[in-house]
């Protein structure tokens, strides 16, 4: 397990990225940050699915004149991989498309603002008030999270 | 031949987290760019010259073309 062996910086290249994009869909705010890390995770596991054909020494899975090659990748993740890529860009076309739409109806990308927004919406159309203010809550000590929810429902 | 893999690994993963933290969308957009193209490198070393010509010419051109028009749209194309 050297740090210069191949498998082991080709993995970890495919483990960061995924770590990378899962992290920034939880931390970002804004929606267009949201679709980057997507985009990251989506790399990052191409090329973990991909890893997995590899090994040293093998050659690349093309026939020339009739020769196999004695040892080769296998081509079939290779296909499936060339498959995610497209879909891929599928999946990014509807996530900006929707990206696009959610601006035109609430005018900000901001995610804090759009849910805040969304659940406003929501109660007046249900013609209940709120169940959560944006305002700083009542300092009433330390508790639970479900005992404040069932006070404010119950009052 | 390890060198190189390491050095563009390096490379893609320092970019993918500039692209998390470029407050300008267009620097981002780049940033996203240089990702897939190591990204594409690394299917060669991985033996898979079919799914490195893909990515370069779909992770790299066409979904860089239509973060671009999205940017655009949204209004957050200007660089500081």
């Amino acid at each position: 397990m050297d740090i210069l062996d191949i498998n082991t910086i080709l993995y970890s290249a495919a483990f960061g990225l995924m770590l990378i994009g899962i992290g920034g869909i939880v931390i970002s705010n804004h929606l267009m940050r949201i679709i980057f890390g997507i985009v990251l995770l989506e790399a990052g596991a191409n090329l973990l699915l991909l890893l997995s054909t590899y090994h040293e020494g093998a050659s690349a899975p093309i026939i020339v004149d009739g020769n196999v090659p004695a040892m080769m990748a296998d081509p079939v993740p290779q296909a499936l991989v060339l498959t995610a890529i497209v879909i891929g860009v599928g999946i990014l076309a509807l996530a900006l498309s929707l990206a696009i739409r959610v601006q035109r109806a609430y005018g900000t990308l901001d995610m804090r603002e759009v849910r805040l927004k969304l659940e406003q919406e929501i109660s007046a159309a249900a013609g209940i008030d709120m169940p959560s203010s944006s305002e700083k809550p009542a300092d009433i000590g330390e508790v639970p999270v479900n005992s404040v929810v069932q006070q404010e429902s119950g009052s | 031949m390890e060198v190189v893999v390491l050095v563009v690994v390096i490379v893609m993963l320092l970019s993918a987290v500039a692209v998390l933290l470029f407050k300008d969308f267009l620097a981002a957009l780049a940033a996203m760019s240089v990702v897939s193209l190591g990204l594409s490198f690394l299917f060669v070393v991985a033996r898979a010259p079919d799914v490195a010509m893909t990515e370069a010419a779909i992770g790299a051109g066409l979904s860089s073309l239509l973060f671009a028009l999205a940017l655009r749209r949204l209004g957050l194309w200007r660089s500081q």
